[in-house]
């Protein structure tokens, strides 16, 4: 039995070397952390691992006792594991038949192998501390450049494989420039390196480059997908948010080479360091890039648990490359991490002083951080100052107050006597009932409208009418209005919803007639209309009437039919108003009564009321402070009211008074606080961490429900227990947390992070499972290497540009990633190294060298997200409620770099994802490569790439010299850094004298061509010529090599 | 064993790159497709089995065995913002003499509301204002809001018993179209895809058609995760076919580009790929000469798709009157036929407006007058033309409405809120037994009384349908087996002939 299985194994090891490699070598010793396992990992910890509720015949396979027990130290015969392994019974077989799982041949070979030398047992290799490795000895002493070479290259003759040849200089520049800027070399910049032989040439070049303010650019993109970073909120209607600061933060840090400890300590826990600078506290927007609900109904408490759920889930997978989220509903399967950790770990990051739903909110959700700029800081505090100075200035004068009242009132001069400005021709006091009297004193007697005549309640100005928006009080025709009759309305107003205050108008009737109506947000607005909309005049007050409180206002027409002739005062002052209809023409006149709290069947009012009065005539400014003034002296404010609170009646009312001093100075304070303010709100914000003064209590949630949180399972911040553990008496606070993570001890980080690196360069990282180092992780291909770069990231003080300088330098790096037929079958993947790398640019950078090489880029650094071309309808496709237009820029933000292209999470823009950029909805740390039709027609159609075609086009016609041949190599050349080969000459020749006749022949598809695109086409070009080159550029810019780095 | 030959981490570019190799050449690469091209590579390898699909197509997922396959493709009308099952589908004639009476709270059993109507101090019993008849051999039961659904009652497998996890849209169908409430996974028609790859060699295997309804224009959005393929190669995410000009993103040539030049430039472009892969030999390049290949075949095959001059007089009337108009829903039920003949595997129709909190009654109206004779009409063309017996038709939303009006009850009016516990879909084709109620809730339309129905359950069977076992169809990520029914599941055999 074991026999048949050894050799069909064998057999199939000879079939799998064909897309493997050599046979596998039976003497070789085999590596339990590397080889067996994953297998055990695979196949068995489901049901034998960590997860106590998961487990079936008490059986652990995850450690070392289990494992020695289970496979009796390697004796073949007496290994219940091996046996069950071998059975042909269902019922004893392992893996059972319905966990989907098989033993295949190649794997069994590797246990038994195992078992045969000893089964011995290691831990998994991820979670033993990284110890520097022994430089391994290598035949050929020449190749390697530095140290990291040794590693490669003992792999490459233990495999008996050789190192490619060096790359040519010109592909060596194009890779480290794309590598470490994101951006293709200019041409002087590859003709400088070609020529120049200095030992040190490569050196310079790579010292250039990340010294280059590009560099932070290339090194964010990768940071940016870990930390989900975005510019809307992610769910539903998917709204604005500003979090830009913090992706230039990250830029900033990358350009000044911030040593990576500081860089998780200030993301992670920026907000905890003593005396945080606001740079630091932006930093900790990392852990506020998640997602956040705005969808109305949404219950708070789930979505501030997802909140807190996506930090931890995300600070494992990034820092730790630890899938921590599997815990959240149970042990861990594979790794040893219990559903208690998991909140141990959730509890340093939920205490944030937030909510979980803010609903419809529009932009950033508190706790956020304001950024001023240094002009804003200095005009802030000369405001401050002259701030500090008027209200000093005021209370001067308020403090007079009482004695000028005392004044004022002794000289009142009673209601009769006052000089009043004009006669109304309707005084309606509104104060002990609804009647009014008219100009000649007769008493009219209001008629119910609506459902019943308000109340007279007792408040700040004695007693006034209160419309609960059931209330309305009618006076037939007491008044006429026609447009072309001047008429003025004077009241005192304490809106609440607001409502139509005063109309003579009918809804049946397009709504013609007039109305004065208070909006909900406080704005006035008078509508005169003959037949709405065409024939109305709609006059809309910036200001706005405060709810709550007593205003004085006063409506005023002129009687010119026009919005102009309108004018509206608040307190006896004149409020500017936006006019939003002024096209009256025909009457205003209904036979509907004057109504106070209605229209005819609509806008009922909601608040107060008190003294209204109706002119015919247009009241001067003059005669509306008069009118105030006596509004004023005839008031009487309430007797219930205690002394002071009538005295400060009294002295706000008298504040309000135009004229005096007082309310002038009153006037300079609050224009200075509009100003601050609108100085502080235009200043960009950013969300940030900030704790709860006393921490949220956390509970395991079971099943990882949000409403199920377990009260007999309290948990406090702490780490998993298999890793090293937290120094003593170290507070328990993120910043802990985030200090352990960049501890020597951990033993995650450094490989996490040097893998990562390594994929930039590479494609693929050491470890293949960039976003796992877990027991189901891929085992490094390399795991000396891995564990010597690490080391080395440690012990040069986390500099992450010394470890990148390291690879760049390296033989391994500067090797041609031309490959034999024979070594890409051998080594599919290029994870032996035996040749450079050959990937696919990265989303953005596909986009970016288009733009570079046509001459289009806009290079600026940072600033708030801009949205490019974007091909029509795309928003408005999926947009509900939150129908959003798409509203392209243009000029510079139409060709700024791919990062700064706007992230709208529930629509990111086509070409990015068509190019395998995330939607940035999670953390991602790694990008799948992709090759799809859709990625062709982007770059063949696509107006950003038609019009790179063009300019690149333009660029070759003006710089590329006087004959074909030369202008399409210079074109070739911008794109790939190279000369083209004779053969690529022909074709590219071949296809400009087609391209050329059929343009030629049809000059108008050539002008059609050119219009592509918002950049001006130069009158000096020839059409014909400008299109066939064109089409030439095209073809170059769609080239796999263009997209490639190679 | 090494790590680099045998732990492939499900990495479809190192077969494909190895095939290239094995010696196939540039003709059976251009084949190839979206979701196919692995597949016909690993197919070329001689050491492994070529996995036993009955299907001439199958994707790129290693799954074994397969299941006999009983349906090829399908067809989901997603009915986005959730329509009310108590005015389409639930007879409750109870209610009737309960109208505006209090919902008792042995029936409420303290479920959670969302906060829209958490907050509600009554919860008044809203029955339904429209009139309900039996349709078909067994009397099922439906509303007269759909008069053209109800006269193919037979062919219908109506779910009245189907539950959801979340309370809210945007979770709901999320959870709804890729088993999580929380983005990042692939969505359903992407894991299909991912299964068996498509039969069409022109167009992209899963299709996504979107239409916005008269009842409530400015309802829910939808969002590209909906069929976005997550951590699955993001080859296999749904291609949005538009209205207009451009159906599918950039497919046009820009304009002054004749198909002539096009056809020069491609050929250049080849030619010059050509160089490059002689060279380097990165059989990468290959794959993208073919790519481009497919493209411009693309240029054609789509917007014939898309192009209904040739659709009879007698099927557009079928259609109704708006199928003249691009982007409706009744253009999308004639898109979606015109789909399944080409043999797209996985095409997912979404039909916006059935959120209705308040004015339920009348924004009804409007969504059913949508979708109702499109969809009846789909059934109807694909039975005569020999289609429906080998395609699935799922029809529904993420979640169901409240018995209880949300906002004021009165004589005309009421609204409804989101209801999670109960709603109602239903399925037609392949074997599906039409004519079959299946499950019931209580007189309230509140609570499940009888076999109650997961969406894990109904994409478990959908698979089952097309040959996949829902439990072998996984795709390891972050050191875990996905499925797209995570540890649930089960077929649902008693609605299948």
């Amino acid at each position: 039995m074991v026999n048949r299985w050894h050799s069909f194994g064998v057999v199939a090891m000879l079939f799998v070397a064909g897309w493997g490699q050599k046979s596998v070598s039976n003497a070789a010793p085999v590596d339990f952390s590397r080889e067996v396992r994953p297998i055990l990992a695979d196949k068995c910890l489901r049901c034998h691992g960590p997860d106590d509720a998961a487990r079936k015949a008490e059986l652990r396979l995850d450690t070392e006792a289990g494992v020695r027990q289970a496979f009796a130290g390697g004796d073949l015969a007496t290994s219940e594991a091996w046996q069950r392994i071998q059975s042909s019974d269902s019922d004893l077989h392992m893996p059972p038949a319905d966990s989907g799982k098989v033993l295949k041949p190649a794997e069994l070979d590797v246990l038994q192998r195992w078992m045969e030398s000893g089964a011995a047992w290691s831990g998994h290799w991820a979670f033993a501390r990284v110890r520097r490795p022994e430089l391994p000895a290598v035949d050929r002493q020449d190749w390697p450049r530095n140290d990291l070479d040794r590693f490669v290259l003992a792999r490459l003759e233990k495999e008996k494989l050789a190192p490619s040849p060096e790359a040519t200089r010109e592909t060596l520049i194009r890779r480290l420039s794309l590598d470490l800027t994101g951006l293709p070399p200019t041409l002087a910049e590859v003709d400088e390196f070609v020529r120049d032989h200095d030992t040190d040439a490569y050196q310079h070049v790579v010292d250039r480059l990340l010294r280059s303010p590009h560099y932070g650019e290339r090194m964010a993109v990768e940071w940016l997908d870990a930390a989900r970073y975005a510019d809307t909120n992610g769910y539903q209607n998917d709204f604005d948010r500003s979090m830009w600061p913090w992706r230039d933060w990250v830029i900033a840090a990358f350009n000044d080479r911030m040593p990576f400890d500081q860089f998780v300590v200030e993301q992670l826990a920026g907000d905890l360091l003593p005396n945080p600078s606001q740079s630091q506290r932006v930093a900790t927007g990392f852990n506020r890039n998640h997602r956040t609900v705005t969808e109305a109904g949404s219950i708070d408490e789930e979505w501030r648990v997802e909140n807190v759920i996506d930090r931890v889930e995300t600070t494992g997978t990034v820092f730790l490359g630890l899938t921590v989220g599997c815990a959240r509903c149970h042990d861990h399967k594979y790794d040893p991490i219990a559903q208690r950790e998991f909140y141990q770990l959730y509890s340093y990051f939920n205490s944030v002083n937030e909510v979980g739903v803010f609903t419809e909110k529009v932009g950033n959700s508190l706790p956020i951080e304001r950024l001023l700029s240094a002009a804003d800081k200095l005009r802030l505090e000369t405001l401050d100052r002259k701030l500090a100075d008027s209200r000093k200035e005021f209370e001067r004068l308020r403090g007079d107050l009482p004695k000028v009242i005392e004044a004022w009132q002794a000289a009142a001069p009673s209601a009769s006597s006052l000089a009043s400005p004009a006669t109304p021709v309707l005084v309606v006091p509104l104060a002990e009932n609804a009647n009014a009297t008219n100009a000649v004193g007769e008493v009219i007697v209001a008629k119910e409208a609506a459902t019943s005549l308000p109340a007279f309640v007792e408040g700040t100005l004695g007693k006034a009418a209160s419309f609960e928006g059931k209330q309305a009080i009618e006076f037939g025709q007491a008044v006429r209005i026609e447009r072309d009759r001047a008429f003025s309305c004077v009241v005192w107003v304490r809106p609440a919803e607001g409502g139509a205050i005063v109309s003579k108008m009918d809804d049946s009737q397009a709504t013609r007639g007039l109305d004065v109506l208070v909006k909900p947000d406080g704005k006035l607005e008078v509508h005169l209309i003959h037949a709405w909309p065409k024939a109305a005049i709609k006059v809309v007050s910036k200001a706005l009437l405060p709810r709550d409180v007593w205003s004085h206002l006063a409506v005023t027409f002129d009687g010119s039919s026009r919005a102009a002739g309108v004018s509206v005062y608040i307190n006896g002052e004149p409020v500017s108003a936006e006019t939003a209809a002024d096209t009256l023409t025909g009457s205003i006149e209904t036979d509907q009564p004057l109504r106070i709290g209605m229209r005819s069947n609509s806008q009922h009012f909601r608040g107060r009321l008190r003294d209204l009065r109706f002119y015919a005539c247009a009241l001067a400014q003059g005669e509306v402070t008069a009118a105030l003034r006596s509004a004023l002296a005839t008031l009487t404010v309430s007797e219930a009211l205690s002394d002071a609170t009538k005295r400060s009646e009294l002295e706000r009312l008298y504040e309000n008074l135009p004229g005096t001093e007082l309310h002038q100075s009153k006037g300079a304070v609050q224009s200075l606080e509009l100003e601050k303010k609108q100085l502080v709100d235009a200043a960009p914000t950013v969300m940030v961490m900030e704790d709860l003064l006393k921490p949220r209590e956390a509970f395991v949630l079971s099943r990882g429900r949000y409403d199920m949180p377990d009260r007999k399972q309290p948990v406090q911040p702490n780490v998993p227990a298999f890793l090293p553990h937290l120094p003593d008496g170290a507070p328990a606070n993120r910043l802990t947390l985030a200090r352990w993570i960049v501890s020597p001890e951990n033993p995650l980080t450094a490989r996490v992070v040097v893998n990562r690196l390594w994929a930039q360069f590479f494609g693929t990282g050491l470890v293949a499972t960039t976003e796992n180092f877990g027991v189901q992780a891929e085992p490094p291909s390399n795991p000396a290497l891995l564990d010597w770069l690490a080391d080395e990231l440690v012990r040069q003080n986390w500099n992450l540009q010394a470890i990148q300088k390291l690879i760049v330098t390296s033989a391994t790096y500067r090797q041609s990633s031309a490959a034999s037929a024979e070594l890409t079958a051998r080594d599919v993947g290029n994870r032996l190294l035996a040749r450079g790398p050959r990937v696919r640019l990265p989303a953005e950078i596909v986009r970016d060298n288009a733009l570079a090489v046509s001459g289009l880029l806009a290079r600026k650094v940072g600033g708030p997200s801009v949205k490019p071309y974007q091909p029509e309808g795309v928003w408005v496709d999926l947009g509900g409620a939150a129908q959003r237009v798409y509203q392209q820029d243009h000029g510079e933000n139409l060709y700024r770099r791919s990062m700064y292209t706007y992230r709208r999470r529930t629509i990111p823009h086509p070409a990015m994802t068509t190019f395998d950029a995330p939607s940035w909805e999670i953390c991602q740390v790694k990008r799948l490569n992709t090759n799809t039709p859709l990625q062709a027609l982007a770059l063949l159609n696509d107006t950003t790439y038609v019009e790179a075609a063009r300019k690149l086009a333009e660029r070759v016609l003006t710089e590329g010299g006087a004959s074909p041949t030369e202008r399409v190599a210079l074109a070739f050349r911008l794109a790939t850094a190279r000369r083209p080969t004779d053969a690529e000459v022909t074709a590219l020749m071949a296809g400009y004298s087609r391209y050329r006749k059929n343009f030629s022949d049809d000059p108008a598809a050539a002008k059609e061509l050119l219009k592509h695109g918002e950049s001006p086409v130069p009158g000096n070009l020839d059409a014909t010529e400008l299109a066939a080159y064109m089409a030439v550029s095209s073809v170059i810019l769609n080239l796999d090599e263009t997209i490639t780095k190679e | 064993m090494d790590v680099i030959t045998d732990r492939e981490p499900a990495n479809a570019l190192s077969r494909r790159r190895f095939l290239c190799r094995s010696g196939l050449g540039l003709g059976a690469l251009a084949a190839n497709l979206l979701a196919r091209d692995d597949n016909m590579l690993a197919r070329g390898d001689t050491v492994r089995a070529a996995p036993s699909a009955t299907n001439d197509a199958a994707g790129e997922a290693e799954i074994e065995p397969r299941l006999p396959q009983r349906v090829k493709r399908v067809i989901y009308l997603f009915q986005s913002g959730a329509p009310s099952q108590l005015d389409l589908f639930e007879n409750k004639p109870r209610l009737a003499s309960m109208r505006g009476v209090e919902l008792p709270d042995s029936v409420r059993q303290g479920q959670r509301l969302t906060t829209m109507t958490s907050g509600q101090k009554n919860f008044p019993i809203a029955d339904s204002l429209f009139k309900f008849a039996r349709h078909g051999k067994h009397g099922t039961w439906i509303s007269e809001l759909l008069p053209h659904t109800a006269k193919l009652a037979d062919e219908l497998c109506i779910i009245r018993s189907m539950t959801t996890e979340a309370i809210n849209h945007d979770p709901a169908i999320t959870f709804s179209q890729t088993g999580s409430q929380l983005a990042g996974r692939p969505s359903l028609g992407s894991w299909v895809a991912y299964g068996l790859g498509t039969e069409n060699q022109d167009l992209p295997a899963f299709v996504v058609l979107l239409s916005r309804g008269t009842g409530k224009p400015g309802d829910q959005p939808l969002y590209d995760r909906l069929w976005a393929s997550g951590f699955l190669p993001s080859k296999y995410q749904g291609v949005k076919l538009r209205r207009g000009n451009d159906p599918v993103l950039y497919l046009a040539n820009p304009t002054g580009c004749s198909p002539a030049i096009r056809r020069q430039m491609l050929d250049d472009l080849k030619a010059l790929n050509q160089l490059k892969h002689d060279a380097v030999g990165d059989p990468e390049i290959l794959t993208r000469i073919a790519q481009y290949e497919l493209a411009f075949r693309m240029q054609s095959s789509v917007p014939d798709l898309a192009d209904i001059a040739d659709e009879p007089a007698h099927v557009l009337r079928d259609y109704g009157p708006e199928v003249e108009k691009g982007g409706t829903y009744a253009r999308n039920c004639l898109l979606a036929r015109r789909l399944a003949e080409r043999g797209v595997r996985f095409i997912q129709l979404y039909h916006m407006g059935w959120d209705q909190h308040g004015n339920l009654p009348n924004d009804i109206r409007g969504q059913c007058r949508d979708t109702d004779q499109p969809t009846a009409a789909l059934l109807k063309d694909l039975r005569q033309r020999g289609l429906l017996d080998d395609t699935l038709i799922v029809w529904g939303g993420e979640f169901g409405r409240t018995v209880y009006s949300q906002g004021e009850l009165t004589a005309t009016n009421y609204g409804r809120d989101h209801h999670p516990r109960c709603f109602t879909m239903w399925l037609a084709g392949g074997p599906v037994r039409g004519g079959l109620d299946y499950g019931q809730t209580d007189d309230f339309s509140y609570n499940i009384v009888d076999k109650p129905v997961e969406l894990f359950d109904l994409n478990a069977t959908l698979l089952h349908l097309l040959g996949v076992d829902h439990t072998r169809l996984t795709y390891k990520f972050q050191g875990r087996d996905f499925r797209v029914t995570d540890v649930h599941g089960r077929v649902l055999h008693e609605v299948l002939a």
